[in-house]
């Protein structure tokens, strides 16, 4: 009998940043769509997904506390058998790089019992092994083609920094209604070369409800309901207000902060 | 004056029901609302009959058994399978004259419309019954042979309609380029919803057949039912392939009721 043998697939985990502010249908949609995409593909097989909400320290206009923020987020991905919720980066003091954050969780997965492919499943008293390299899930940054597209903002991302997500890492780049993800990675001489590294998803159906617009329907009293999974929390909460909107409305973006220090 | 009590009715395939379908109820209420005349009391999601003889459209016991899941616990929407039951496809003006009657005809029951008993009392208001559309829907008037023309004119001169739209101004110019529609423009109350949501049944039943995902687009309980029944697959969009949409069957000659401009 010739049985046909199926190559061996990269398993991968998803990484989300971002405000989360507050989570959506949408944000948790980029997860469904990623893992469709790359499993399509034969090549990869997707194990995890982690919605890691940024701290408060990034100073975002309206951007309410990491505790509320997590908290929505671990409720709106409770339904899911795969996605899940890290509340270390809205832990640290100071707003972390991206790329910091992916170190970190790179450590995590290494340091991992090497048979458990979900966290917190790992036996008591299993003696740890070393990682088998071709074993080690791949770690991909998730996000949307906004983020991409940020790259280009001068003084937002150290160059070095995007070197090292799309070289060690990956990108996994879900299109949205006016950006077009294929011609920035053309124009850009930092991320052609990793361009095999670039996955770019495209949402044929445009689905542009985003954080912003749900907040603003919230401070003129709109329903939310079936934007995003449930809106019970923000609303015994009375989170989202003009006040809160008005939060950090000056300041600088942490990020712009201290590249410009940098710079000086 | 005390604020008109409204119902909003909306007629379709739900072919599934998805979060946008559910959306529109939101929308359209707040919308109402805010006008300052009206006390939205209730919402009704009818589906059409199977003899509609749409392309891929799944039975209408699961359709039904869907939206309801769909709707368990809106706390003001509901399910009527009335339309469903009928033997023929029935005409959008004949279901809303069944519900207008219902509405009126009975004391208002908690258990018949959910909503509490003291919404209709206290207004002097009779309730009124509008047809909650989207966009799209005003453009079918021009069909050739699809819609009688003193179906148009009872639709929206005697109910009315709450239509939500994208933000361009598509609903706009259907209203300004039909004499009919712009007679009664003040009985037409177009909805704007600013970002694009066109997540649609067409499209998750494309997603569907190709294995994909469509969490999140469409409540838990609707996705393991269609999977439980196996109901969106390769097969089940080419029933009524080559069928006459019923409406177009039954009208006999052609009219072209917006066709007066």
């Amino acid at each position: 009998m010739y049985f046909l043998q199926q190559p061996k697939k990269t398993k991968v985990v998803l990484l989300a940043c971002g405000s989360f502010n507050p989570i959506t249908n949408m944000h948790l949609r980029m997860f469904e769509l990623a893992r469709d995409h790359l499993e399509d593909t034969g090549q990869y097989e997707v194990v995890q997904g982690i919605l890691s909400p940024v701290g408060d320290g990034y100073e975002k206009k309206g951007l309410i506390e990491a505790s509320h923020r997590g908290e929505m987020a671990k409720l709106a991905a409770e339904s899911s058998s795969w996605i899940g919720v890290d509340t270390w980066e809205s832990r640290q003091a100071n707003w972390l790089e991206t790329v910091k954050v992916l170190r970190h969780h790179r450590q995590e997965l290494l340091s991992r019992e090497p048979d458990t492919d979900v966290v917190g499943t790992a036996k008591a008293g299993r003696k740890r092994k070393r990682m088998d390299a071709s074993n080690e899930p791949r770690l991909m940054l998730l996000c949307g083609a906004d983020m991409l597209d940020s790259f280009g903002v001068p003084g937002l991302w150290k160059p070095e920094d995007i070197e090292e997500i799309v070289s060690s890492y990956g990108l996994v780049c879900i299109t949205r209604g006016g950006s077009d993800p294929e011609a920035f990675i053309q124009g850009s001489d930092l991320l052609w070369p990793h361009r095999h590294n670039i996955h770019v998803v495209r949402e044929w159906v445009a689905n542009d409800v985003s954080a912003t617009h749900i907040r603003r329907a919230l401070r003129r009293g709109h329903s939310v309901r079936y934007l995003l999974p449930d809106p019970v929390y923000i609303q015994e909460r009375r989170l989202y207000t003009t006040e809160s909107e008005q939060r950090n409305p000056g300041v600088v973006l942490a990020p712009l902060q201290k590249h410009a220090g940098r710079h000086e | 004056m005390g604020r008109i009590p409204l119902v909003l009715l909306a007629c379709g395939s739900f072919n599934p029901i998805t979060n946008q379908h559910m959306r529109l109820f939101e929308l359209a209420r707040d919308h109402m609302h805010h006008t300052g005349r009206f006390q939205v009391v209730g919402g009704i999601v009818s589906p059409v009959s199977d003899s509609y003889g749409k392309r891929g459209l799944a039975p209408a016991q699961h359709r039904v058994a869907m939206a309801r899941l769909a709707l368990h616990g809106s706390g003001w929407v509901t399910v009527d399978d009335w339309e469903s039951r009928q033997p023929d496809w029935t005409e959008t003006v004949v279901t809303l004259r069944h519900h207008l009657q219902k509405l009126l005809g009975q004391q208002p029951s908690a258990a018949d419309l959910q909503m509490p008993h003291s919404s209709l009392e206290g207004s002097s208001e009779p309730p009124q019954l509008k047809l909650l559309c989207g966009a799209d829907f005003l453009d079918t008037f021009r069909v050739p042979g699809l819609w009688r023309a003193e179906h148009v004119e009872e639709l929206v001169g005697r109910f009315g309609l709450v239509c939500v739209s994208r933000g361009d101004l598509q609903a706009d110019r259907a209203v300004h380029e039909s004499d009919t529609l712009f007679r009664h423009r003040h009985n037409i109350f177009l909805v704007r919803e600013w970002v694009r949501n066109e997540t649609s049944a067409t499209e998750i039943r494309r997603a569907l057949r190709r294995g994909l995902s469509v969490k999140y687009l469409l409540p838990d309980a609707v996705i393991d039912y269609v999977r439980e029944h196996q109901l969106y697959t390769w097969q089940s969009e080419q029933r009524n392939k080559d069928a006459v949409l019923r409406p177009l069957g039954q009208q006999g000659a052609p009219s072209e009721p917006l066709n007066d401009s």
